[in-house]
């Protein structure tokens, strides 16, 4: 089912005009010099920590426990913050795509924040929140003796805010460009609404939200600032890779550098197996 | 054409690269003669009246503090950032600025930092000694054993056989007193500078373990600074008498 789809989208992007780039055309030549320098202003600084490394003493680095404990905390937290927000995340694209209610460009505004915001200031915004003195969390804490700050729960909250946007983002980007045709061809043969978005609109924009969930998976492996704001950083409970990375370096250079690559290793393979499709399936 | 393009990248790549190696040395527009310092982040607030008391007593040269962590200000140090002064929160820090020479001279130790517990406004907890933090009704936060205040904890810890099961071990000392601040924790290690700094937000109450582990402040010239002679004059400002009243106002020890 999936996979038909998937071939009629993408022959329909065949023809249209304007998607076609193998036609012998070939690229302006001065495009490549500051596409090399972008290249290499990605590439350089991680063949810097390469070079860097201690390779002997890196099984032993990054066989620590504070290191494990880091990189099994890391990938749990950012696997349920990015189901989190495909759940939410997910319909809120759709909402924002297709809803018809007055001020939503407003809304879209708003959600794009935590791309803007610095992480420490979002962490700090949650923290004013859910924080056990904070507009819910109080309630949180006299209510229900439950207090969100220093637990996995935050890490996930954290990740979630921050990650959000890329989900958001790259799928309503997504449902713009499938349009509402076939939809509408749907709704002539008697689909409800519900059974159109089901069969039609989710299988047609699942590319989309592949490429946003790996966006989004990433951006929370990476995150930091408000990790550390709201959560805390204790081995095991709240310390991702990030915050072990960051606090290594105060003392141990090369463990801090060890524990860098294999964070790299982690986004590359996670970028190299949910390659996103939606970019792939343009060239 | 395709290593035509190739040698053209190449080239202009190398251009760029060889453009971003020629540096500006310490000559502002003005003429002004420019001073780095570089001082622990705990340090902020006492140098940052340092440097106007020396920019008034030394006309012509302007002093540019730059804070962080002091194990940061090493690094940079050592990889080769202009720094003219270096002022660090711990003795481990200052000596891998010296282990890879380049300190002028011995470091001198001109402030020293206690630990103490910083809790919330009234201490609603009633807590009064270190072995309190280890009640089980209590959040506890300190900092973690990589950075100076947490390393002192360990000592603390380790000196008194009171074990803490703390909530976290934050990367710095704000950190840990901003889980304070704000109600988050009950209670945590820092040092009565940050206290004395946070105002009426926190309360510290101090123990007697703490001085089984002080923390060194030691400063000193950079070896090879661009201002090597305003440099060692900034020292003697900190090390001297306006110093040690400016240090003894801020909670800090003095030698």
């Amino acid at each position: 089912m999936t996979t038909t789809l998937d071939q009629e989208s993408r022959s329909r992007r065949r023809s249209a005009p304007d998607r076609r780039h193998d036609t012998g055309v070939g690229l302006p030549w001065l495009l490549w010099i500051p596409a090399a320098l972008a290249f290499a202003l990605i590439v350089f600084p991680v063949l810097g920590l390469l070079i860097k490394a201690d390779w002997a003493r890196m099984p032993e680095l990054l066989l620590s426990d504070a290191a494990l404990d880091a990189l099994r905390l890391s990938l749990l937290t950012a696997a349920i913050s990015t189901a989190l927000c495909i759940v939410l995340g997910g319909p809120l694209a759709v909402v924002l795509a297709r809803g018809r209610l007055r001020g939503l460009r407003m809304l879209r505004s708003v959600v794009l924040l935590p791309l803007v915001l610095p992480p420490v200031v979002g962490g700090l915004a949650l923290l004013f929140l859910l924080g056990r003195t904070g507009l819910v969390g109080r309630g949180l804490d006299l209510a229900f003796g439950i207090t969100v700050p220093f637990t996995t729960a935050a890490v996930v909250l954290a990740q979630t805010f921050v990650a959000m946007p890329f989900l958001v983002v790259s799928l309503e980007g997504a449902l713009r460009t499938a349009g509402r045709r076939y939809e509408a061809v749907a709704a002539t043969l008697g689909a409800s609404p519900a059974l159109a978005f089901r069969r039609i609109t989710v299988p047609l924009v699942l590319p989309g939200l592949a490429s946003g969930a790996v966006l989004a998976f990433a951006r929370c492996l990476g995150e930091f600032g408000a990790t550390i704001a709201f959560a805390g950083s204790l081995q095991g409970t709240t310390r991702t890779l990030p915050l072990l990375v960051y606090l290594e370096r105060e003392t141990d250079v090369d463990a801090a550098v060890a524990l860098s690559l294999l964070l790299v290793v982690v986004a590359v393979v996670v970028i190299a197996v949910g390659r996103p499709r939606t970019v792939e399936g343009l060239r | 054409m395709k290593v035509r393009v190739l040698t053209v990248v190449t080239a202009v790549l190398c251009l760029a690269l060889a453009g971003c190696g020629g540096g500006s040395d310490g000559a502002g527009a003005s003429g002004n003669r420019t001073l780095n310092v570089f001082a622990a982040a705990s340090l902020t607030d006492v140098f940052t009246t340092f440097e106007k008391q020396f920019e008034t007593e030394n006309p012509g040269v302007d002093v540019k503090l730059n804070f962080g962590s002091s194990s940061d200000l090493a690094q940079q140090i050592v990889n080769g950032a202009p720094a003219d002064v270096f002022a660090a929160a711990s003795d481990a820090t200052m000596k891998s600025v010296t282990d890879a020479g380049l300190a002028a001279g011995t470091p001198t130790v001109f402030a020293t930092n206690v630990l103490q517990i910083a809790t919330a406004p009234g201490n609603p907890k009633g807590i009064a000694s270190f072995a309190d933090l280890a009640r089980p009704d209590l959040k506890v936060v300190v900092c973690a054993p990589q950075v100076p205040c947490g390393a002192a904890s360990d000592k603390v810890e380790k000196a008194t056989g009171v074990t803490l099961t703390p909530v976290s071990e934050e990367p710095d000392v704000k950190s840990t007193l901003g889980k304070v601040s704000t109600g988050n924790a009950d209670a945590g290690l820092v040092y009565p500078t940050d206290v004395l700094a946070a105002g009426n937000r926190v309360q510290g109450v101090s123990f007697p373990e703490a001085d089984r582990a002080p923390t060194n402040y030691p400063i000193a010239v950079v070896k090879g600074a661009p201002q090597a002679e305003p440099a060692q004059r900034f020292q003697d400002l900190v090390t001297g008498e306006f110093g040690r009243k400016t240090l003894q106002a801020a909670g800090f020890g003095t030698p």
